[in-house]
């Protein structure tokens, strides 16, 4: 019993500071803290696929950048559209996607539904880009912020940065207490043990294919959330946000904070997008700051080859050296 | 004789992604490793031969000597990153796989700039058949079309007919098997692999001139190869070159009938494979 109060002290400070934070921030800092919290939700819908229930996607930018596209196409030109009607649009666009698209892949198992997911992520991606449906390659803008406006009522207004980072907050939250409560019910349980022993899941008598398809579907609406709250911020939406390059960096980010964990994918999310502002900055890197992607390449080969079990990891490593160490204090549940 | 041209340009596509797909349906079969950074050699290959045309003159000069500075790349990395990859897990490859991506592509930009590069064609090439009074193939397509046969050809005489081909079918079959029965597995890793980067680098490299060198390039033609071992099945040979040619053709076909559209036809392809033998062409369930 006190353990899980414990447990949960970390995670209450932090939502509390997140909370305040806009009280003490510069605009600047709290557009950087929406982008962070929204790139949060994006890895913690891949961490439900990777981490959780075993399937390594590399094309899950593709639901992330459908959403960021309906609400693009469906948004009036000139004036805001309704929040309450193009989130659920968008979710369920992406939704769509991955329904489709995970019906053949969730077929295929270990490498080939790696390279699977990445080809038709690329095919989305290349009607996008090759076709005048938006844009094509130029992108379109979104010009007026949604709109939460509800019967006269307007909770928040999203042109207002410090308003915003609180709807990027509420969802984040959300996002995360829904995971948190799934991965404990018997769904999460059931991906869990597909993770582990496949075939003897399937012995046992789950619909294994149809819980992994689930997953696959909730994972793409989640993007789906992440991706229309990046057109949200950004007001404009190109190719490259669904290209496979955003693939990669949202697989990098769980594997930066630790796989298989939620508060992992949140501090992954966060080191990543930090360590990217440290590359890209002329004053802390010189010369380097342009080609800053060469230093985040090799901080990848240095992680994978040197800390095989990501940040998190190490710090978990750490705590368990210490407790072996000092054995009065209180160990890991078995 | 429109129809001709296009089969021919189908053939010759496909004849190269072979010899890119090869390569990494090969490296997957036998070592196990998802290798991302496969593009990137294709990359590589194109700009050695871009900088080396430009230095001696000639592509004749370039082409050699790309495709060895390519297979000392590849046993570099095999022996320093690529053999620490091949326990762990495929998740990690593809994460180092993707950081090599984007360290290739940052050097890239260092040494060569982010513009677009033509390479001349050689001279001696340098020229078209006519077909009709409107329409002519250039010569130097159907030499890329002969050399990859050719390749294809030796590809085949060396795993079916030489020891060191049947040591890499045995590793492709059953790693631990071949190692218990005396086979050198590192250095066989270390040969398959360093070979599958020349190859890819031979086909940037001999591809240069009718597609000329830019940023990005290796990315395109990674996923493309990714489609073609998909389809193919991984670790077969065989599955690969049907898998190219089918690709090559629908690639070209949609272009002809839909160019707007012509980048999802590949995918359709993948995904009627998908639906009907989710293992690939080439492989039993």
């Amino acid at each position: 019993m006190p353990n899980i109060t414990l447990t949960r002290v970390p995670l209450i400070v932090a939502l509390v500071l997140l909370v305040l934070f806009p009280l003490v921030s510069s605009t600047f800092y709290l557009q950087l803290g929406a982008k962070i919290m929204i790139m949060a939700i994006f890895a913690l819908s891949l961490d439900l696929l990777v981490g959780h229930a075993g399937m390594v996607s590399l094309g899950h930018a593709a639901y992330f950048g459908v959403a960021a596209y309906a609400l693009a196409l469906i948004s009036p030109k000139y004036e805001a559209a309704n929040l309450w009607l193009t989130l659920p649009a968008a979710i369920a666009a992406a939704a769509v996607a991955a329904l489709v698209i995970g019906a053949l892949v969730v077929r295929t198992a270990g490498v080939y539904f790696i390279m699977a997911t990445l080809a038709f992520a690329q095919m989305i991606y290349a009607v996008f880009h090759d076709t005048k449906i938006a844009g094509g390659s130029d992108g379109i803008y979104i010009t007026v912020r949604p709109d939460l406006g509800i019967a006269g009522f307007k909770p928040l207004n999203l042109e207002n940065p410090s308003e915003f980072y609180y709807l990027a907050l509420i969802s984040l939250a959300v996002v995360f207490w829904f995971l948190n409560r799934l991965l404990h019910a018997p769904f999460g349980r059931a991906l869990a043990g597909i993770r582990t022993n496949e075939q003897r899941m399937r012995s046992i008598g789950y619909p294994v294919f149809a819980y992994k398809l689930a997953a696959f579907v909730l994972a793409g609406a989640l993007a789906g959330l992440a991706g229309y709250l990046a057109a949200c911020q950004f007001g404009f939406v190109n190719p490259d946000i669904l290209a496979w390059h955003q693939s990669g960096i949202v697989l990098m980010m769980i594997i930066l904070g630790g796989m298989g964990r939620l508060h992992g994918a949140v501090i992954g999310a966060f080191a990543y997008i930090f360590l990217q502002e440290i590359f890209s900055a002329p004053a802390l890197v010189g010369v380097y700051a342009k080609h800053w992607q060469l230093l985040m390449g090799a901080l990848i080969l240095a992680i994978v080859l040197l800390l095989p079990h990501g940040i998190g990891g190490f710090v978990d490593i750490a705590v368990r050296r210490h407790r072996y160490r000092h054995p009065g204090v209180a160990r890991d549940q078995p | 004789m429109f129809y001709l041209i296009q089969l021919l340009n189908a053939v010759q596509y496909g004849l190269l992604l072979f010899l890119l797909s090869s390569g990494l349906t090969l490296i997957f079969g036998i070592m196990g490793v998802i290798n991302l950074a496969h593009g990137s050699f294709y990359m590589i290959g194109a700009y050695l031969a871009y900088w080396l045309a430009k230095t001696t003159g000639s592509l004749w000069f370039a082409l050699p000597f790309a495709v060895l500075i390519a297979f000392g790349i590849g046993l570099l990395l095999e022996t320093t990153i690529f053999s620490r990859l091949y326990k762990r897990d495929h998740l990690y490859q593809v994460l180092l796989t993707f950081g090599l991506i984007l360290i290739f592509e940052e050097l890239r930009s260092i040494a060569f700039g982010d513009d677009v590069h033509g390479v001349a064609v050689p001279a001696l090439l340098n020229f078209s058949i006519p077909l009709t009074d409107t329409l002519s193939y250039p010569v130097y397509r159907l030499f890329v079309t002969l050399v990859c046969l050719v390749i294809a050809g030796l590809m085949y005489f060396v795993i079916h007919k030489t020891r060191t081909g049947m040591k890499i079918r045995a590793g492709n079959s059953n790693r631990e098997m071949a190692a218990a029965l005396g086979v050198n597995m590192p250095l066989l890793f270390a040969l398959v692999f360093a070979s599958g980067v020349a190859l890819a680098a031979f086909a940037g490299a001999i591809a240069a001139p009718i597609s000329s060198v830019f940023p990005g390039m290796g990315n395109h033609i990674l996923i493309i190869c990714f489609v073609v071992v998909v389809i193919g099945g991984i670790g077969s040979i065989n599955g690969a070159l049907i898998a190219s040619l089918a690709v090559g053709l629908a690639d070209t076909l949609g272009k002809v009938i839909a160019a707007e559209y012509s980048a999802i036809a590949v995918y359709l392809v993948m995904a009627v494979i998908l639906l009907w033998r989710p293992q690939g062409i080439a492989n039993r369930a």
